[in-house]
């Protein structure tokens, strides 16, 4: 098992060396690279807005029936709403759900190009197909995912915000005065540089899983889910070694 | 012309080719036949240069293919079409988009000039009115002619077909083979088949090698292919019924 993990990663550097090549036609390059921004990034808008909404109202309402004591002033469940969604929620937990959409769409397609042998008519052409295919998926994704992250953190705070106006757990007053106490911006920087990090995670892996399938269409299933799979557990592991550095 | 010369290949220390030489001419189809099993994918593949024959080389008009750097390689592969067995159309890509992409990505043309070249193209194929149409709109045969049509956009010197009939019924395979011989004659293209389409190897084989579990076992052409002695290829080629009468008729007009 070591020996074939000490190969992927060395086959996985030799395909990350084919990919960051320059482009054949910049003009092709920038066609796909805004085409791969609208497939992965704005198309995952709908998804972030809805999770983040529904996972902010859920930290606040947490946060409000856990903070009972009378020595913990009323808008810190404000705070406490905003730092989970800001240092956790909006980069890692939405990055690890991004893995399984996005990560699976990529490993599949490109899976589908191998096995119907797209990549090999690319090839024949005189292209680098894993430039071609993988670069504008890796660059476009990492472009977009800022904007992700931080309409992430917007929206789990308008969740809160709905708890507060529509129910009686607490006050807007106390929650806008909470969501604003004590913040440090270099924490959405250090969110942000997290998500960028778990970005080319997600593609670089994904790409990889999807460029190497061998077989058909069963195949092609296993490569999305082990990419999912492999690229989640690198996110959990380079969070840890990120929040190490960056926060520490 | 393209030559294969000593061409041998191992997968995980298990031979699969043997010692194989072959030259396939300028201006003529050229049939490689073979069971399935027998290594002719491999074969073409190691032609192509998308696997790497362990021992011998292989030569574009004098061109060791081994010997050419990575950018001479790219300028050869422009030189080169192919025709998958499942067409490897883009997907993604109407039927114009496919056969312009070639020209997009390699040629120096206007837009305008590019979009001519691709209409001349999928004319030449007998395509019509599936310009905009994609892949899974259009039937395998009109996959077929697309994959085709795509080949030849950038007038290309070389054409590798692999299977152009399978999952064609019979009259859209003769059509095809048709095309293929056409086009390769008004060209002068050295054209490479892969196929153990009986009708291809009696149709358009004017120079045919035979592969059989990786060795070389037999070279000719579809008039002297009834003649050979060999059992393996006549047990391939003359297995049914019909092509025993077919062998049969062929002996006797070539006699009389």
């Amino acid at each position: 098992m070591i020996v074939n993990s000490i190969k992927s990663f060395g086959q996985y550097c030799l395909f990350m060396t084919q990919v960051f090549r320059i482009p054949d036609k910049w003009r092709e390059f920038f066609k796909s690279l805004v085409f791969e921004i609208y497939k992965l990034g704005v198309d995952s808008i709908p998804l972030v807005i809805i999770i983040s909404l529904f996972i902010g109202a859920v930290i606040c309402i947490q946060m409000t029936i856990n903070i009972t004591s009378p020595m913990i002033p009323a808008y810190s469940t404000g705070m406490a709403t905003r730092e989970i969604l800001v240092l956790e929620f909006s980069s890692t937990m939405m990055c690890l759900i991004l893995a399984g959409k996005v990560g699976s769409n990529i490993a599949s397609e490109i899976g589908t190009m191998r096995v119907t042998e797209q990549i090999d008519a690319l090839e024949i052409m005189g292209l680098n197909s894993a430039n071609f295919i993988v670069l504008p998926k890796i660059i476009g994704f990492l472009i977009f995912v800022p904007v992700l992250c931080v309409l992430s953190m917007f929206m789990g705070l308008v969740g809160g915000w709905f708890i507060a106006r529509f129910t009686d757990m607490l006050s807007v007053e106390n929650y806008v005065y909470g969501i604003q106490s004590f913040f440090i911006p270099w924490n959405v920087y250090y969110s942000i540089i997290k998500t960028v990090v778990f970005a080319y995670i997600i593609t670089s892996v994904a790409a990889f899983f999807g460029y190497y399938v061998k077989g058909g269409a069963l195949e092609v299933g296993k490569a999305s889910t082990n990419a999912v799979v492999s690229s989640s557990i690198l996110i959990l592991l380079a969070d840890v070694i990120l929040t190490k550095l960056l926060l520490q | 012309m393209i030559e294969a010369k000593h061409v041998s290949k191992w997968f995980d220390g298990q031979q699969v080719l043997y010692d194989i030489s072959a030259v396939f001419d300028s201006g003529k189809t050229n049939l490689i036949i073979g069971q399935s099993g027998s290594g002719k994918t491999v074969f073409m593949k190691c032609l192509i240069g998308l696997l790497t024959p362990e021992e011998g080389e292989i030569l574009y008009d004098g061109r060791r293919f081994r010997d050419l750097d990575m950018s001479r390689k790219r300028q050869l592969r422009t030189e080169i079409g192919m025709l998958f067995q499942g067409s490897a159309l883009f997907d993604n890509e109407t039927v114009m988009g496919n056969v312009m992409f070639p020209l997009k990505m390699f040629s120096t043309l206007s837009h305008a000039d590019q979009l001519k070249r691709a209409q001349f193209c999928i004319d030449r194929v007998g395509l019509k009115n599936a310009n905009d149409k994609y892949p899974s709109e259009i039937s395998g045969g009109m996959q077929k002619r697309v994959a085709i049509a795509r080949a030849i956009a950038l007038n290309p010197r070389y054409l590798f077909c692999d299977e152009p009939n399978s999952g064609l019924d019979p009259q859209t395979s003769i059509l095809i083979d048709e095309l293929l011989s056409d086009i390769t004659h008004e060209y002068g293209i050295t054209t490479i088949i892969n196929t153990h389409d009986m009708n291809s190897v009696l149709g358009i084989g004017e120079n045919i090698v035979f592969i059989n579990k990786g060795h070389c076992d037999w070279k000719g052409n579809d008039r002297t292919i009834y003649k050979s002695t060999n059992a393996d290829l006549n047990g391939f080629v003359f297995a049914s019924r019909l092509f025993k009468e077919v062998k049969q008729y062929l002996e006797r007009k070539y006699e009389d």
